[in-house]
């Protein structure tokens, strides 16, 4: 019988571990919201995430894109000789990153620097007890680590999603421009002429979503991290994982709320 | 006074704390001794409010823990945590005057700094230690850091977990010292966790001992060595043989 059952068990705790765990993170949500709204207020603390989360990923999401660029329009163009459609480079570029691309890869690159490293340091902080010394010090950590951290990234991430959206436009562009034989003025024009401002609106919108859920990752594994050095690895890994497979769920809702026929 | 009362904690299957009861008088030093895992560090974060007790009151001047206002009651604590808990991306100033540079005890970034430097100046540390990180100083010299944090708002209670683990018997002598001299100077209730029986003396006037969660013997440090309590006289002599199991 309780060979049986063990299986049963086994799958009780799993699901009870897991609603815990969604359970814990709805009510994390919800107190870092509401933590947005209510002073006090770090400036500093606020200043310095806009700098590590928003400028200093810069070069990555900048060479990120420029690449991704770069190699849409030489598959475009070498795919759509295969129906004499060479000349749709610049519009399916443009649309490819603008809508797709931009957001998913600058979100995932974002969960890669920034997820990371916020879990990391807000686990280390809990596991030599910088947090409790925070609370010690009449500070709250939800306001003092979490706050300033989800709204920069909820500002940046859509600014450099734009940047990324250019600067991958760009790739394509010098790609097209120097290798495949496209004229330049060409080229501009029906990037400009294609896009819509759906378009960039849904890539910034993706970006704003995309930050929140890379940061809230990172403060939430950070937060439950477990002791030791075990501990600040596994809250790294869970936080990264977490965040890129929830920015790429969203995206699929995202896209379907934008653009379903 | 901070009084706990039939305080009890469980994490897990893990029963810390059950039933634990102790007064402290205010602008005394009690210190808390007794093995790992007895609920030492458990029984000081109930008080901040860190942990939150299963059941049991804990009452600090005979305002319950917990309620009113969590700002001005923490305002009250000043605490050295057991590895410093330092800031690490904050030069040694900036943590020492945490306070004084935001929330209600905010002040001007100079005076911030006077101060921190007089809190250092009071461990024993140079003023350029200031404008260092962390990181680039001694076990020895962050937990005089610490330290200076732990007074810079000169609050009525000052909390000490393990004052002296990792430190060489020259350096925890000499953080035993300040510890006594600043709470007798500053007329503050302390309260400290410690295995380090050389701590004890220097530090305590009264001293309860701790064993699966509650109070096994508390007196004045004078009558520790005759109080007849098979516990604390295994603690004291370090023996493996009597009521603790060596092996927990």
């Amino acid at each position: 019988m309780s060979s049986v059952l063990a299986p049963l068990a086994l799958i009780g705790a799993l699901t009870m571990n897991v609603l815990a765990k969604l359970g814990r993170f709805v009510l994390f949500l919800l107190r870092s919201f509401s933590h947005i709204f209510r002073p006090p207020y770090y400036p500093k603390e606020f200043a310095i995430s806009l700098l590590t989360i928003g400028w200093l990923s810069l070069p990555v999401v900048g060479l990120t894109a420029i690449f991704t660029g770069g190699a849409l329009a030489l598959q475009i163009y070498s795919g759509g000789a295969r129906f004499n459609a060479e000349a749709v480079v610049p519009q399916i570029v443009a649309i490819g990153m603008v809508r797709e691309l931009g957001p998913v890869l600058v979100g995932l690159m974002i969960a890669a620097r920034v997820t990371s490293s916020i879990a990391a340091e807000i686990a280390t902080m809990k596991v030599t007890e910088q947090i409790d010394a925070l609370v010690t010090l009449s500070t709250n950590p939800m306001k003092y680590l979490v706050v300033p951290r989800l709204l920069a990234a909820l500002i940046t991430v859509p600014l450099l999603v734009g940047i990324g959206d250019i600067i991958g436009i760009a790739g394509g562009y010098a790609v097209g421009v120097q290798n495949l034989g496209f004229n330049p003025a060409a080229y501009l024009k029906n990037t400009a002429d294609f896009l819509e401002l759906r378009d960039i609106v849904s890539s910034l919108v993706k970006g704003g979503v995309f930050g929140v859920i890379a940061a809230l990752m990172g403060c939430f594994y950070g937060m439950h991290s477990d002791r030791g050095a075990q501990g600040v690895g596994r809250a790294t890994k869970g936080s990264v994982e977490a965040a890129a497979i929830l920015i790429l769920a969203a995206n699929f809702v995202l896209t379907g709320l934008f653009f379903s026929v | 006074m901070i009084r706990l009362d039939n305080v009890h904690k469980t994490f897990g299957s893990n029963r810390v704390l059950r039933g634990l009861t102790l007064e402290i008088e205010r602008g005394t030093s009690m210190v808390i001794i007794g093995g790992s895992g007895t609920g030492k560090s458990v029984a000081l974060k109930c008080i901040l409010g860190l942990v939150t007790p299963d059941s049991g009151t804990i009452t600090v001047d005979g305002q319950q823990a917990g309620t009113g206002d969590r700002d001005a009651f923490l305002a009250r604590f000043g605490m050295l945590f057991q590895g410093g808990a330092l800031f690490d991306s904050l030069p040694v100033w900036q943590n020492v005057s945490f306070r004084h540079l935001r929330g209600s005890l905010k002040k001007p970034k100079e005076q911030a700094r006077e101060i921190a430097i007089e809190k250092l100046r009071r461990v024993g540390l140079k003023a350029s230690v200031a404008d260092q990180l962390p990181a680039e100083l001694s076990g020895g010299m962050q937990k005089r850091v610490g330290l200076a944090r732990a007074i810079a708002a000169d609050p009525e209670i000052i909390f000490f977990d393990e004052p002296t683990t990792g430190l060489d018997p020259i350096m925890a002598g000499v953080i035993n010292d300040l510890i006594r001299e600043i709470v007798v100077e500053m007329g503050a209730t302390a309260m400290t966790i410690t295995h380090d029986m050389s701590s004890v003396r220097a530090i305590a006037d009264n001293v309860a001992m701790l064993h699966e969660g509650v109070i096994k013997w508390t007196g004045p440090v004078a009558q520790m060595d005759n109080s007849g309590d098979p516990y604390l006289e295994q603690f004291i002599t370090g023996s493996a043989e009597g009521p603790i199991e060596a092996i927990r």
